[in-house]
């Protein structure tokens, strides 16, 4: 009893150990995911306090200090209207990070449900999905989203399901496949004979096994959805100005850059850049950790 | 031969579903467009009688089915209606100005490959040097540059800094008169017409924004020649051939290279969808006259008629050279046909 007691804890320590271990080893090994895990905080942290935090009130306009250079003050410079470019670029994260992750979790949900059934059952389910898709991706996807955004209305909300609805073939098909090379495999068979339910098998045993490869897909998508996103709103699609969002300033920007005020556009522009550049080295990292034979 | 040709009736067939599901969602869509086009026709001053009755003449008051194949016949017909903006039809519209689309694509793959593949190969064949970073480093920013961002940065260093550029305002600058119209491609009309003048003049203004598209298609083909060469240069019959004493020079591009070649042609066809969507946003950076602008254009007024064959152009056009591609791969591989 006593021995129980004590060497318990103990295995549960060296497992938080080992867990931890690896992480710490993978980071070590690989600092520019750690530089890119770094830079995912730094954002998320201008998402959630951003708003908060910046030195002026992101709509607020001054004629007085209109298309003013970056200065100690206005540290981006400020706008045709006076507004403070640093604290829209800052507040903006918000916006284009909840689209974005809006978005990819919508695909996954559904590209996971459309992608396990046409992989487990197969059969005319599977032909029928796979036309569909097929029909999507017939679509210069850029242009597609740009039918769906003025089919729908032009909000916020229908840019989210816009750049879902593009982005749903590529996790249906990678759970499709990642379902189907396990469906007949042993432990699902054992399973089933234990008396689980299909749905049960698919949703606890099955598809758990494609979750690695979805990861790098999520993290690489992220960074695609906010090219999306502000590309929309960039020909003038979804958010309306003077909501402050990424795309919708570089638009605003780049009518000034051929007058040489180039901070407008520069700065929403690279920081648009830099979350991108965020989400695709995470995915190429997370790729490496998770499939290191898949590195490119 | 007979598999090859089978093989190639077999994929155009495949083509014939995903063209008609394309049929289908372009006419959903553009029928969803807010607006009454109607209502449109028929000017500020028109009553609810003269509405109705140009409803009735668009065939707009029949059910969402009849209106389908309606649509479908005017499409067999090659009729894609009129544009409300322009007054001009639609296919007219887009005739004119899919050239310029399509020489800013053209010029941008070809330039991208020009750059892209000669890096992956080398990337691939001295992997752990200073060229293999460039090329990983080059891919990585490559991939994270929103275009329409790049466009405006090239154009103030470009134009606004340097002054090397043109003004970024469409094909050809205004002192020039555009070159007779043979194919819409100015660089060709003008070397046909032998107008040396008005064609540096056309490759001046199409400098950046190809050079722009050319920067975002550069990644995935880099990245997917390096891939594809890599994994030819470990394969089997490279060893083969190396031990049988065959020269580098051979071994690498008689061999290597033309099975690397395959992947990376089919990744062309994806990197082609990228490009057409991308083409949007860089025509409204350098107000090309292509069919991107136009869609934009149309899409502010509702002008269902135009955004409907814009989408569908794209679609159409971008299912026509996967086709080709896949035809063009069949062609290639010299697996297929020797059984």
């Amino acid at each position: 009893m006593a021995d129980m007691t004590a060497s318990t804890p103990d295995t549960t320590r060296r497992k938080g150990d080992t867990t931890l271990g690896h992480i710490v080893y993978v980071l070590r090994d690989n600092p520019v995911t750690m530089l890119a895990f770094a830079m995912l905080a730094f954002f998320l942290g201008c998402a959630f306090f951003g708003p908060a935090l910046v030195p002026y009130d992101p709509l607020a306009t001054n004629a007085a200090r209109a298309l003013e250079a970056p200065s100690w003050d206005h540290w981006f410079g400020t706008d045709n209207l006076g507004r403070d470019v640093f604290s829209r670029v800052i507040v903006a994260t918000r916006l284009d990070l909840t689209i974005s992750v809006a978005a990819v979790a919508l695909s996954f949900v559904i590209g996971s449900i459309l992608g396990s059934i046409a992989g487990y059952w197969g059969g005319w389910l599977d032909a029928v999905l796979n036309r569909c898709l097929d029909t999507i991706m017939a679509f210069p996807l850029f242009v597609l989203a740009m039918g769906v955004v003025a089919a729908l209305g032009n909000t916020v909300e229908n840019i989210i399901y816009a750049t879902a609805i593009i982005n749903i073939p590529f996790y249906a098909r990678l759970v499709r496949a990642e379902v189907n090379i396990r469906r007949h495999s042993g432990f699902a068979q054992a399973a089933k004979l234990a008396g689980n339910s299909d749905l049960r098998v698919l949703a606890v045993h099955i598809f758990p096994n494609s979750l690695p490869p979805m990861m790098v897909q999520v993290s690489l998508n992220l960074g695609w959805a906010i090219l999306n996103a502000a590309g929309l709103s960039f020909i003038g699609l979804g958010v309306a100005p003077p909501t402050p969002e990424w795309g919708i300033m570089v638009a605003e920007g780049a009518n000034f850059i051929v007058s040489g005020e180039w901070w407008l556009a520069v700065f929403p522009g690279l920081w648009l850049m830099l979350a991108v550049f965020t989400f695709n080295l995470l995915g190429d990292g997370l790729r490496d950790i998770v499939d290191p034979r898949k590195r490119t | 031969m007979a598999t090859r040709s089978k093989m190639i009736l077999g994929r155009v067939a495949q083509a014939i579903p995903v063209v008609m599901g394309v049929v289908v969602i372009s006419f959903l869509l553009t029928r969803a467009l807010p607006g009454d086009p109607a209502a449109y026709f028929a000017g500020p001053a028109a009553d609810e009688a003269s509405i109705a009755e140009i409803r009735e003449t668009l065939g707009l008051d029949k059910p969402l089915f009849q209106q389908f194949f309606y649509y479908v016949g005017d499409l067999i017909r090659g009729e894609l209606g009129t544009s409300l903006t322009t007054g001009q039809a639609v296919l007219t519209d887009l005739g004119a100005r899919l050239p310029a689309s399509l020489e800013l694509t053209l010029v941008a793959l070809l330039l991208s490959c020009a750059i892209a593949i000669p890096l992956g190969v080398l990337a691939a064949t001295r992997p752990g040097t200073w060229v293999d970073h460039l090329c990983r480093v080059l891919v990585t920013a490559g991939v994270s540059m929103p275009t329409f961002f790049t466009g405006i940065l090239l154009i103030y260093i470009f134009y606004y800094l340097a002054g090397l550029a043109p003004s970024p305002l469409g094909r050809l600058d205004f002192i020039y008169l555009s070159p007779p119209h043979v194919t819409g491609f100015y660089l060709i009309d003008a070397a046909l017409a032998g107008d040396w003048e008005t064609w540096l003049g056309a490759l001046k203004q199409l400098i950046l924004p190809a050079t722009t598209l050319a920067l975002f298609t550069l990644a995935p083909i880099a990245r997917m020649t390096r891939a594809a060469m890599l994994s030819a240069l470990s394969s089997d019959f490279i060893r083969t051939a190396r031990a049988a004493g065959l020269s580098d020079r051979k071994v690498l591009f008689g061999y290597a290279f033309r099975n690397a070649l395959l992947p990376v042609v089919t990744t062309l066809g994806m990197v082609f969808s990228f490009t057409l969507g991308a083409n949007v946003l860089v025509e409204k950076v350098f107000a090309w006259p292509g069919i991107g602008s136009y869609a934009v254009e149309a899409l502010v007024v509702s002008d269902y008629a135009a955004v409907q064959g814009f989408v569908l152009a794209m679609a159409l056009l971008f299912v026509a050279l996967n086709l080709v591609i896949d035809i063009a791969y069949a062609l290639i591989d010299p697996r297929i046909g020797l059984n």
